[in-house]
């Protein structure tokens, strides 16, 4: 039964191991500018657990193989070293392998977080609300108006609560169901939640961040590739949290400032 | 060391006082077995419920429409009730019995015992710990059959969705109150049970018992009263803080200017991250709540098994210390993307990563403990050997969600769900079954079925491993956790590894009717059992099966040995108990 347990461990583990070593269930291609060091993280961090996952099912398969059926009159033995030994060991190896991983990790998470957008990036802010995300562009004056809570009327299409009678700003400003940004361009994500939490994630992009009610918080990303994404909550946020989801377009900045021009004329 | 009078009471005589209102340890550590056990199934039947609509979500499932009318019209889940039954199993699993089963119950049972004393310091406190825990439990369930049902907003009730009322959804009125009600006369029971296992631990230790002999089930009993005295402490005033919120017209935890239905909130001032902060701080050592009584339990059963003492029990002790120090100052990583200042993701992160230094240390005790011993096989040891295994499979995916960079794209996906299902879901229930096949007959004078044991722990390993290890593969595509429904694009592709989940999932809970099977059939027909039957070392050895109602008879025990004297020559056997004043020889230094 022992030796029968050691074996089924080494196949759970190899068995876990192949679909990580074949690439069969990975993350879509990264488009982003910051993407490739957090991709480059996760293959390191990858490596580094898979050893040690490894490593300690094979060890403790081979002691419960080795260590078993013993004869009755066999004498118990100590690990040669005994403990000290594996503890210097885990603090040595252990410690310099998840420091270098917190260290390295450093930059890829300073990229989004912690660097300032550059000033020409362009402004988008989305609001999230059950169970939609919309989009507003800040129209030729390059300025948002002020946010009205009291007048979010989502009959009369009042999505962000503009007040385009007494504020300027607002006249100009472009509101879309779905998001649109141009190809290489940084965009300065202006994130702002109507009622409950939320979170906003676009697996290509390597962006994901929740929105929080009543602070607005911001990120910033360049995307690289044409194409059309999936942005989906994943915050939940309710009984719709699961189809709470927009579509996200990169395209070339002509088709842009065409797209732009027509969402402006609706 | 003498042992204080305080403790003493008289035997029960009626009925009521000597089964349901009990101020015996051993029977308020069955009644918490007993509510684990009830818990535990109600929250495997729900999680049955939840994977078969994740398989195959048009299709009815026969009777789910007596259950709730409006939840499951004609037997299929509407995307709300779901989302109420993945609460619900998420709060009952992890307080209801991973709190529960190998803290308090076993704990209970055995840490008195174990000490040598004849019951906990504060008797009328512990009666109270688990009856207000059994009405938690109650109100909790009550939530299923109150206006539109419990509460959906998963077991971390984030904010402000937990206190802005019905307006956020079904159950999000009278569901959350009775919610937040439950927990905090959860943390009431906790905190009484936490003040009397470590009053016993520091107090009733009998002559010879010095801290470094007590059993490492003890220490981490010990250790985990100590995590629970200050996480449940802040959990129980967070959660009357949400009741107020919904009673008396506070604002706590939802700001101004929120709009539902086109409507203004009526609140104002609130924070939304002062929730997160609160829960997880709870949150965190929670986990360790639910797996260092099994770490104690697990090398406790793994060195009778082995049939010689621990590498170094005074590692394993620091080490178990060293988590629960650990637990406060990590609980930030769950935290990652939500907003809070991306300067405290990168401070939460280091330690979470160190935390990794002491689990690894721990792990290479056990293992490098095997080797040389002589390993006997039961399906206590098989659980225990088990629990290792899972504990290094859920422990590894930790190193990747300690890294902001990396949560970024695994945050909220299904690597995070198949990673804390390992490692304190699966591993602490192992926990559970290996405490219940070791001492089984201890506490019931009857030997369970190996043969059963046997099959029950082959079903669950491989079936557990079937189920979460292909959680963390759809995590690393983007499997985005507590949706109802895959209606993504990116998601539908994934729906036949669902599938082969919710099969695996059936088969691994079928083996938990077999465990449940053979709990009740050997508790009145199972083989009688001996007072020692796996010729172990520490004091619930030493006295009658099932002991009796001060435990030692009438005697305050004298310890002579350190907890696990096996491997040696002594006229019992290749162990000599703690009790025995026999000296023996032994290459392993007494303590």
């Amino acid at each position: 039964m022992a030796r029968f347990f050691a074996i089924t461990i080494v196949v759970i583990a190899v068995l876990s191991a192949i679909p990580i070593l074949r690439h069969t269930w990975v993350a879509p291609e990264d488009i982003s500018t910051h993407g490739a060091l957090i991709d480059e993280q996760m293959s390191e961090t990858m490596a580094e657990a898979g050893i040690s996952f490894l490593a300690a099912q094979f060890i403790l398969a081979f002691f419960v193989w080795k260590f078993s059926n013993t004869a009755p009159d066999a004498k118990i033995k100590k690990f040669p070293g005994g403990a000290k030994g594996l503890v210097i060991g885990a603090l040595l190896v252990v410690g310099v392998e998840v420091m270098a991983l917190g260290i390295f990790g450093v930059k890829a998470w300073a990229n989004v977080y912690l660097d300032a957008p550059s000033a020409n990036a362009m402004p988008v802010q989305v609001q999230a609300g059950q169970f939609a995300f919309y989009f507003r562009y800040p129209g030729p004056d390059g300025k948002f108006g002020g946010l009205h809570p009291e007048l979010i009327n989502e009959g009369s299409q009042n999505i962000f609560g503009l007040d385009p009678e007494h504020d300027v700003d607002a006249r100009d400003d472009i509101v879309a169901a779905e998001m649109a940004i141009p190809v290489n361009k940084e965009i300065h994500l202006l994130m702002h939640a109507k009622d409950v939490g939320h979170s906003f994630f676009v697996r290509e992009l390597r962006v994901q961040q929740d929105f929080v009610p009543g602070l607005d918080v911001s990120l910033h990303f360049t995307a690289t590739k044409i194409g059309k994404y999936e942005i989906v909550c994943t915050q939940l946020c309710g009984l719709g949290h699961y189809n709470m989801k927009a579509y996200l377009e990169v395209m070339s900045q002509e088709d842009f400032d065409k797209w732009l021009k027509q969402q402006a004329g609706q | 060391m003498s042992v204080p009078a305080a403790q003493h009471h008289a035997p029960p005589t009626g009925f009521i006082r000597k089964h349901v209102f009990s101020l015996d340890h051993k029977v308020i550590g069955k009644q918490y077995y007993g509510l684990a056990l009830v818990a535990a199934y109600i929250g495997m039947g729900l999680s049955w419920l939840m994977r078969f609509h994740l398989a195959w979500n048009s299709t009815a499932i026969p009777g789910l429409q007596f259950l709730s009318a409006s939840g499951a019209p004609g037997g299929v889940m509407t995307p709300e009730y779901y989302l109420q039954l993945m609460t619900m199993h998420g709060t009952i699993m992890v307080f209801f019995v991973l709190t529960t089963a190998p803290f308090a119950a076993f704990g209970n049972y055995f840490l008195p015992i174990q000490v040598g004393a004849e019951d906990m310091p504060f008797p009328h406190f512990n009666m109270m710990s688990f009856w207000v825990t059994f009405v938690a439990f109650l109100v909790l369930m009550s939530s299923f059959f109150v206006g539109d049902g419990p509460t959906l907003g998963g077991w971390t009730q984030y904010a402000p969705l937990n206190a802005i009322g019905s307006v956020g959804g079904p159950g999000q009125g009278m569901g959350v109150v009775l919610w937040a009600t439950s927990i905090a006369l959860f943390c009431v029971g906790q905190l009484l049970g936490a003040l009397n296992f470590i009053s016993t631990t520091l107090d009733l230790r009998v002559k010879g018992l010095s801290l470094m002999r007590l059993p490492l089930s003890a220490w981490s009993w010990f250790i985990t009263s100590c995590i629970g005295l200050t996480a449940f402490a802040v959990l129980m005033p967070a959660c009357i803080l949400v009741i107020l919120d919904h009673v008396a017209g506070t604002s706590f935890f939802v700001a101004s200017g929120l709009v539902m239905n086109d409507q203004v909130l009526p609140h104002s001032g609130g924070s939304t991250l002062l929730w997160q902060h609160l829960f997880w701080f709870f949150g965190h050592p929670e986990v360790y709540i639910a797996i260092v009584p099994s770490m104690g339990i697990v090398s406790h059963i793994l060195l009778a098994n082995m049939r010689k003492p621990m590498l170094s029990q005074r590692v394993l002790i620091y080490s178990m210390g060293a988590l629960a120090v650990l637990s406060y100052m990590v609980y930030g990583h769950h935290m990652f993307v939500s907003g809070m200042n991306p300067f405290s993701s990168l401070a939460f992160s280091f330690p979470t990563l160190v935390i990794t230094i002491p689990s690894t240390i721990i792990v290479l005790i056990w293992t490098f403990s095997l080797y040389g011993s002589k390993l006997r096989i039961n399906s206590a040891s098989l659980f225990s050997l088990g629990f290792i295994s899972m504990f290094v499979s859920g422990g590894v995916s930790g190193f990747f969600l300690a890294q902001p960079s990396i949560d970024i794209m695994l945050h909220a996906t299904y690597f995070v769900v198949g990673h804390f299902h390992l490692v304190m879901g699966v591993a602490a229930m192992f926990g559970i079954f290996a405490g219940t096949y070791f001492w089984f007959p201890k506490m019931t004078g009857r030997m369970m079925n190996e043969t059963l044991g046997r099959v029950h722990f082959w079903l669950s390993f491989v079936g557990a491993y079937c189920i979460f290890m292909p959680f963390h593969y759809l995590g690393m595509v983007g499997n985005i956790r507590r949706y109802s429904t895959f209606t993504d694009d990116f998601l539908q592709p994934l729906i036949p590894v669902h599938r082969f989940i919710t099969i695996a999932a059936f088969v691994t809970g079928f083996a938990q009717l077999i465990f449940l099977y053979n709990l009740f059939h050997s508790r009145f027909w199972g083989k009688p059992a001996p007072d020692n039957p796996w010729e172990a070392t520490s004091l619930e050895w030493s006295t009658a099966t099932p002991p009796p109602f001060d435990n030692f008879g009438g005697k305050h025990p004298i310890v002579y040995h350190d907890p696990y004297q096996y491997g040696v020559k002594s006229s019992v056997g290749d162990y000599v108990m703690q009790t025995s004043p026999e000296q023996v020889e032994t290459e392993f230094e007494e303590k």
